[in-house]
């Protein structure tokens, strides 16, 4: 690359805001990921507990929202919910779309945290279970001190994948016309059909940065954390 | 899961009379509250005006289907079968690049997989559909199905490598040495007995990415595919019943993508006998090559 193309490719980035957008999908990623372990532990204790109607309600609500592409909950989030119910999460333009999908990211992701989670309380062996209950704990009592500690611990890197997949997912919120990476991306091509190599790379390795070491984070957590057994 | 591990029947004892009795009150404050939120929900769709029979009964009639839906639903699986197989090509080729003897080239595919596994598969599509433009080799009226199609490929295609990998890495040691021992070479005992063996245990994985495959044609709306997302979308504006359009929608991939599932969990079940490595349901996670 010589100096010409060099000094455009950094003009072109000093006129749009590329860390900018990149942050909007990193706050996309937060708020929608704190919503969703909310919601998808919720899902999941209703999901092991004894009460019939909660389990059929939670596992009802995974085998809907999973099998349903991301790209139409938000679409539904902006054209159903705003445009055809009323229902605005801000009087700013702006925020609302953010805000419609956080909502969408987060009720999406919540299917995947709740399967997650199932899946640490499946790594866990049945004789602590029968062990705790032998002491005398009820339900509620082993679940909180006996199988959940050791599912969560469990449940790391299943729990770093569903982050490693929301930041990606993040994206799609374009669909719901959040000013974010995928779509600031677009417009640069559009703008500078001739670097789209570079812009195309630089976006790409923006996530790269971002996912790895979500990645090698959450694998080494699940390591130390492992419960030796 | 195998016997031995929690399932959510012995995190409680069999229940008495006390904890039954108890539990029926829980139950049905339970499902109070369930159907509560469906009322409201229902209420909030009266008073817009949401719940009026004409918008829901054109579902019952041919011409919503025959116009647009199943116009949509023919693009959308076109989209995932060509990817379906584009991605199996490119995951074989890969998967047996990061078991090859040569060590540049475990490197290069090795980058090349996990790059492709951290890309939003959304960045991918707008960064083909706009670059073949100008490249001018595919006609216009062509160009967003090959971008859905090379972004699926390139994202599943790493994702079915590392399927490839994972399940020759968790086969017993023993199935290359007997290999090995009867004079087969390296290669040989790949080709022939490991990842055959392989491909079997990860079936049930490889199912549920199809689920992800289709799903993730819907991203096609947003590059302009004519998709079922998209003809949902153009039916709702034609019969100004876009929430009832994108509801049928979501129920068309739910009923597709579920009978995937099941045929998942189905040959989970099934090919358990006809392998030496373990069946597993789901996808190998992200991880940057630990040298498993």
């Amino acid at each position: 690359m010589d100096d010409g193309t060099w000094a455009q490719f950094t003009s072109l980035f000093s006129e749009f805001d590329v860390v900018g957008a990149f942050w909007v999908n990193i706050q996309l990623t937060f708020f929608a990921g704190v919503l969703a372990l909310v919601l998808g532990t919720a899902l999941a204790v209703m999901r092991i507990s004894p009460v019939p109607s909660l389990r059929w309600a939670g596992s009802t609500y995974v085998t809907l929202l999973r099998n349903t592409p991301l790209t139409i909950i938000i679409v539904f989030c902006v054209l159903g919910l705003w445009g055809q119910l009323g229902i605005q999460l801000s009087q700013d333009f702006q925020t609302n779309f953010f805000r419609l999908a956080v909502l969408g990211l987060a009720v999406y992701h919540a299917a995947f945290v709740c399967e997650a989670l199932r899946s640490g309380v499946n790594t866990v062996p049945v004789g602590q279970a029968e062990a705790a209950r032998a002491i005398g704990l009820g339900f509620g009592a082993a679940a909180r001190l006996v199988i959940l500690p050791q599912a969560f611990r469990g449940a790391v890197a299943p729990l770093g994948n569903v982050l490693i997949a929301l930041t990606k997912n993040s994206t799609v919120a374009a669909a719901g016309s959040v000013a974010e990476a995928s779509g600031l991306m677009k417009t640069m091509i559009e703008f500078r059909p001739d670097v789209i190599l570079l812009i195309f790379f630089t976006f790409a390795l923006g996530f790269v940065i971002i996912v790895v070491p979500l990645g090698l984070a959450t694998t080494s957590l699940s390591r130390r954390w492992a419960v030796a057994r | 899961m195998g016997g031995g591990t929690v399932n959510e029947t012995v995190l409680f004892d069999a229940a008495g009379p006390r904890t039954r009795r108890r539990m029926v009150w829980i139950n049905v404050a339970a499902t109070l509250v369930v159907i509560a939120i469906g009322v409201w929900a229902l209420a909030r769709l009266g008073a817009n005006g949401q719940l009026e029979p004409s918008l829901w009964t054109v579902f019952l009639t041919p011409d919503p289907w025959v116009d647009y839906l199943l116009p949509g639903l023919v693009g959308t699986l076109r989209a995932a079968g060509i990817a379906i197989v584009t991605s199996a090509v490119f995951g074989l080729v890969f998967g047996l690049g990061r078991l090859s003897a040569a060590a540049w080239v475990r490197a290069v595919c090795g980058t090349v997989v996990e790059f492709f596994r951290a890309v939003p598969v959304l960045l991918m599509m707008i960064f083909f559909w706009l670059g073949l433009a100008q490249l001018r080799f595919f006609e216009p009226s062509d160009l967003p199905l090959v971008a859905v199609v090379l972004a699926l490929t390139l994202y599943n295609g790493s994702v079915f490598a590392e399927l490839v990998r994972s399940g020759v890495h968790s086969l017993p040691r023993g199935q290359r040495e007997a290999a090995l021992a009867v004079g087969l070479g390296r290669g040989q005992s790949l080709r022939l007995v490991e990842v055959p063996q392989a491909l079997i245990a990860m079936l049930p994985a490889i199912a549920s990415q199809l689920v992800v495959i289709l799903k993730d044609t819907a991203l096609g709306y947003i590059i302009t595919y004519p998709e079922l997302l998209d003809a949902a979308r153009r039916l709702g504006s034609s019969q100004g019943n876009i929430l009832q359009s994108l509801v049928v929608a979501a129920l068309i991939f739910i009923v597709i993508n579920y009978a995937l599932t099941r045929l998942a969990g189905l040959l989970a079940g099934r090919v358990g006998r006809r392998t030496a490595g373990r069946a597993r349901a789901e996808a190998p996670s992200l991880v940057v090559s630990t040298g498993r």
